[in-house]
């Protein structure tokens, strides 16, 4: 056993019957199960656990909980490293591995410490005043290589995360003796209850002190049903009394060695009618240079790692106090069997609680302990652990005496837990008496019991947990809290013109001397100083700092700490890890893709797949030594000369029926849908209320009611949102059904000058002929036993047939055409050779020749816009002045001057070179097989009058001349598109 | 997370729903002036305290809904249908 373990009874929590093996920077130590990390180093005596965040100082554990503001460890190795763990919260198991954070090249010798003889140079705001020419930018890499804590693994997690939801009548929040007998009276009295606790026991101090109410207790709430979850942190409370928790799992092993793959953490999210806030109160330091030495701690810290753990933080131990409670601590401490050489009281005799008075009045050595009152600790020695501490009197500086000590607890009074209240709305009220803010009253759906009401006193507690748990559970206003009984402090623990510096914030490294440079900088609200001096902004959130901080602020700039205020509570509490938050929304899973129904058949013809939009289709079919390009070029190529086949199945496919279907296309859409015959189709462009573009496709009329409606692939799903919210928003008397069927119905395309010829070869029915069926017509059909929906469209520029069928015969239609090919000369085409096709058609695509801006003038379609009687979505912004604007961006085509450039989409088109105004860019560019040449799409200001014009085009310092051209660049009668 | 009443199906959580803003906005005819037509696009109250609003539960059955909301307190009040007028 090691020097620092108490013997028996000392240390209930951990079972010295099993040592566990760990690593610490390099180091191999043992402790035992039931240890946290923090305890076991303590037990071995480690001090100096890592370094401070901007300093670089030397720092050591200096709570036992959540609050943990510098003992920050990384743990684990490669992808399952984690970063910046509070050693004071994880569990030791077998094989744990951690390392100190911010510390190179090891944290006894840390080549960052010389900031921290720098640090006169480095107060708060420095990098803000500092770092400013040219910019931050510059500076940024060095300094975040400097600063900073933990590393993360830059590896994928390897292990899994979850989230689960839960509802409940009551969710109680806290496991100690407050928590359990909320929980215990909401369910006696009728409630479904939940009660969490972050830490691995119940009951808190009861608990380990073996007391066996605590055990008695947590019987009593699991045989009333209360569902009782451990390591269950909530961090957060949410609108409407959502509660989101964190739950950490136990490491699963298979023999010594722990499993990768497993459930690590559980996000909860818990839907409660009511809440009570248990979570209960933490120690407030005492300011005093050098207060964050390693080996300097909270009091109650030294005492939980003595009584629960069984080890000695020190042997000889000097308290700084500010509260009652600190004699208790002593005493404790004592019995523990731990020497306790002076507790230094800072406040005067009068406000030392009853019965304390007369030890504090006894300077010298007193019965138990000594205690020197209205004294202060001015200096500590040692650098990377305590030696002696020198003590002054508050007031007189001439009394000094050095004591000799190899730990020194800080007991500075208490602050309650209030960050549930806060965050669910609660206001909160200055305590003077005990200097601590405690709830004002209770907030909406939530109440507090215990410390994190204010409610020290025990029995008060008990009786107020209780009555609060019965009355949430009736739906009662719950009674206010008895607040009190932990004695006076002061607010203010800092006395100024001592040498060194006083640490406000441990883990930011903050000192007084920070905040009182903030204040002669004119900061006054707490929200700016925080900022400004990144109080309270660590990963403790200030749970030890931020008390501490606003009382100075008040004190240097005469208010009272009420005035000061508090800076607002946000979730989360406590740090929650990125997976947690995740949970299964990784990999595949984060954003699914959409597969083709005949996918497989396409992989089998050697498709290249790519992501379009949320789809995985084939960009195109490489043969052997083909790249993506060059097989798009012979694809598109042979669509021209012969045919192609392609696989269009994602395209928007809505039905719409009813007896008003053709006013409400014609309110939809630009063009007006109504005049058309059954068996007719139309191109249409969908606006939305500011009059851009968001849409466009071919609406064919079906019957007198029903229609069929293809949006891009892309805009399938918000078109028929759109569809929706109109009809249910606005033209709520239209009796229109809005039916979504992209997914029932696959469309194969087949474009090409022998496009027919093939169908006919198959089979197809002769009034699918082009002679028999004229463009943009659409027949009902059949082919052997498939039910088809023939759409004769085009946006390849050619003779093309859009053959929708159910879904799962894409595949045999597939394959049935393909078998056909050689005799017509067919290739399958992807997405890449499709671009191609249309672009030496000018057709656009919505999202890549249109953006956030374009008008349907601007691409062509205001024809006739005028005679429209509809006042369709968005026509009214048409006729706004910069609508009607003749600067404005216009679709053109452009060819390179010299040829055989081709443009780069995205290059800028102006006189002269950036930075300069810009009269518009490149938004479609490709290599035409056809005209064996560079075709490309711009939007150009006043574009449709600069026809023929020589424009320069500016891409990434790189300049080339291009020619203004009309568009299509093929086929401009359309007779290939009409054959 | 809101616990937002469907009509239609009951409470579900916020996620389930997409806001679609203020409600009871009337679209002006196409003859509206310029200044009318670019308040209807663009201009809308911000209150503190209760805010008409209109939902739609996406997840769930697909139903635009009114619901009056306080911003301050997240509370919801009346839940009613789109083709309703406001409450009182």
């Amino acid at each position: 056993m090691s020097a620092a373990r108490l013997p028996p009874p000392a240390g209930p929590r951990v079972d010295r019957g099993r040592s566990l093996r760990f690593r610490f920077n390099g180091r191999t130590l043992t402790g035992f199960a039931g240890d946290t990390l923090a305890s076991a180093l303590l037990a071995n005596d480690i001090r100096l656990v890592g370094r401070s965040f901007k300093l670089h100082r030397p720092r050591g554990i200096f709570s036992c909980g959540v609050e943990e503001p510098s003992g920050l460890v990384d743990v684990g190795e490669g992808a399952r490293r984690t970063p910046n763990l509070r050693a004071t919260l994880v569990e030791l198991h077998e094989g744990l591995v951690a390392a100190s954070v911010n510390c190179w090249p090891s944290v006894g010798f840390d080549l960052g410490a010389i900031n921290d003889l720098a640090r006169a140079v480095i107060p708060a705001g420095f990098y803000y005043k500092t770092f400013m020419w040219p910019d931050w930018h510059s500076f940024e890499p060095a300094i975040r290589k400097m600063a900073g804590l933990g590393r993360a693994s830059g590896l994928t997690d390897p292990d899994r995360y979850e989230e689960i939801s839960a509802s409940t009548d009551v969710l109680v929040v806290g496991g100690g003796i407050a928590g359990l007998t909320a929980a215990i009276a909401a369910a006696e009295a009728g409630a479904d209850v939940v009660l969490l606790t972050s830490g691995t026991h119940w009951g808190g101090v009861l608990g380990w002190r073996g007391n066996m109410e605590a055990t008695a207790l947590v019987a009593r709430a699991a045989g009333l049903g209360v569902r009782l979850l451990t390591r269950t942190l909530a961090f957060g409370a949410f609108d409407h009394h959502l509660v989101c928790a964190n739950e950490t799992l136990a490491p699963v092993y298979e023999g010594t060695r722990s499993l990768t793959g497993v459930l690590r953490e559980r996000l909860w999210k818990i839907h409660a009618r009511k809440i009570i806030s248990a979570c209960g109160a933490f120690e407030r330091p005492m300011l005093f240079p050098g207060n964050d030495r390693p080996g300097v701690m909270l009091a109650n810290a030294a005492v939980e790692y003595a009584e629960a753990y069984g080890v000695a933080c020190g042997r000889r131990v000097v308290i700084a106090a500010n509260c009652d409670s600190a004699y208790a601590t002593a005493a404790a401490l004592r019995t523990a069997g731990i020497e306790v050489v002076a507790l230094i009281d800072r406040r005067p005799a009068s406000d030392i609680g009853q019965g304390l008075r007369q030890r504090a009045g006894a300077d010298a050595a007193s019965r138990d302990f000594r205690v020197i009152g209205e004294a202060a600790i001015a200096g500590v020695a040692g650098r990377s652990s305590v030696r002696s501490c020198t003590v002054i009197a508050v007031g007189g500086q001439a009394r000094r005496e050095t004591l000799e000590c190899d730990l020194i607890l800080s007991a500075g009074g208490h602050a309650p837990a209030v960050h549930l209240h806060s965050q669910a709305g609660g206001k909160l009220r200055w305590f003077e008496e005990s200097a601590m803010f405690v709830p004002d009253g209770h907030a909406a759906g939530l109440a507090s019991v215990g410390a994190c009401a204010g409610v020290f006193e025990r029995d008060a507690a008990v009786a107020h947990a209780a009555e609060v748990g019965r009355a949430v559970a009736r739906g009662a206003m719950p009674p206010s809290a008895p607040v009190g009984g932990i004695g006076r402090s002061l607010a203010s623990t800092y006395l100024a013109n001592l040498r060194g510096k006083q640490f406000v914030d441990l883990q930011n490294d903050v000192a007084t001397g920070d905040i009182h440079l903030a204040a002669l900088e004119n900061y006054r609200s707490v929200e700016h100083l925080k900022r400004y001096t990144t109080t309270g902004m660590g990963t403790d959130q200030g749970k030890t700092s931020n008390i501490n901080a606003l009382v100075l602020m008040g004190e240097i700039t005469g208010r009272d700490p009420a005035q000061v205020g508090t800076t607002k509570f946000r979730p989360p509490f406590a740090p929650v890890s990125l997976g947690a938050l995740v949970g299964r929304r990784v990999g595949p899973l984060y954003r699914p893709l959409k597969r083709l129904p005949a996918a497989a058949w396409h992989e089998a013809r050697g498709a290249l797949f790519e992501q379009f939009g949320n789809w995985h289709r084939p960009a195109a079919y490489p043969r052997a030594g083909e790249t993506l390009e060059s097989a798009a070029q012979r694809e598109a190529a042979a669509v021209r000369k012969s045919a192609g086949l392609i696989d269009a199945s994602p395209l928007g496919k809505i039905e719409i029926f009813g007896r008003d279907a053709a006013q409400f296309l014609d309110l939809m859409y630009v063009g007006t849908m109504s005049t058309l015959e059954p068996g007719q189709a139309r191109y249409g462009v969908l606006l939305n209320e500011n009059g851009i573009v968001v849409d466009d496709g071919i609406v064919a009329r079906l019957g007198e009611r029903r229609w069929w409606v293809n949006t891009t692939s892309a805009g399938a799903e918000r078109t028929a949102a759109a569809f929706e919210e109109w009809l249910q928003c606005e033209y709520s008397r239209l009796e229109v059904l809005v039916t979504p069927v992209t997914s029932q119905w696959g469309n194969v395309t087949v474009a090409g000058p022998r496009a027919w010829a093939w169908l006919a070869a198959l089979g197809f029915d002769a009034e699918l002929a082009p002679q028999a069926m004229p463009h943009m017509r659409l027949r009902d059909s059949r082919f052997e036993d498939m039910a088809l929906r023939v759409l004769r469209a085009s946006f390849s520029g050619e003779l093309g047939y859009e053959i929708n069928l159910p879904a799962d015969r894409v595949e045999s239609l597939l394959q049935r055409l393909w078998e056909r090919a050689p005799e017509f000369g067919g290739v399958l085409y992807g997405i890449e050779a499709l671009e191609i096709l249309r672009t030496e058609k000018g057709y656009v695509h919505i999202g890549t020749d249109t953006d956030g801006t374009t008008l349907p003038g601007d691409i062509g379609f205001a024809r006739g816009l005028e005679r429209k009687a509809a006042n369709f979505v968005g026509r009214r912004s048409l006729l706004r002045p910069a609508a009607r604007d003749p600067a404005r961006l216009q679709l053109v085509g452009l060819a390179p001057f010299d040829g055989r450039t081709r443009l780069a989409v995205g290059a800028q088109i102006a006189p002269d070179p950036p930075p300069t105004l810009t009269q518009g860019h490149v938004t479609s560019s490709y290599w035409s097989p056809e005209l064996n040449a560079p075709v490309a799409l711009a939007m150009l200001a006043r574009g449709a009058e600069r026809l023929g014009e020589r424009v320069r085009l500016h891409h990434l310092g790189t300049t080339i001349e291009a020619t203004v051209v009309k568009t299509p660049f093929i086929d401009p009668t359309g007779a290939r598109l009409h054959a | 997370m809101m616990h937002i009443p469907c009509p239609h199906c009951g409470p579900r959580d916020e996620s389930e729903f997409v806001c679609g803003g203020t409600s009871h906005i009337e679209r002006p005819p196409l003859d509206a002036s310029d200044r009318t037509w670019g308040e209807y696009l663009f201009f809308r109250d911000n209150p503190k305290g209760l805010h008409a609003e209109r939902w739609l539960h996406a997840f769930g059955c697909g139903q635009w809904f009114n619901l009056v909301r306080d911003t301050v307190t997240h509370e919801i009040g009346a839940v009613y249908a789109m083709t309703d007028p406001p409450p009182p």
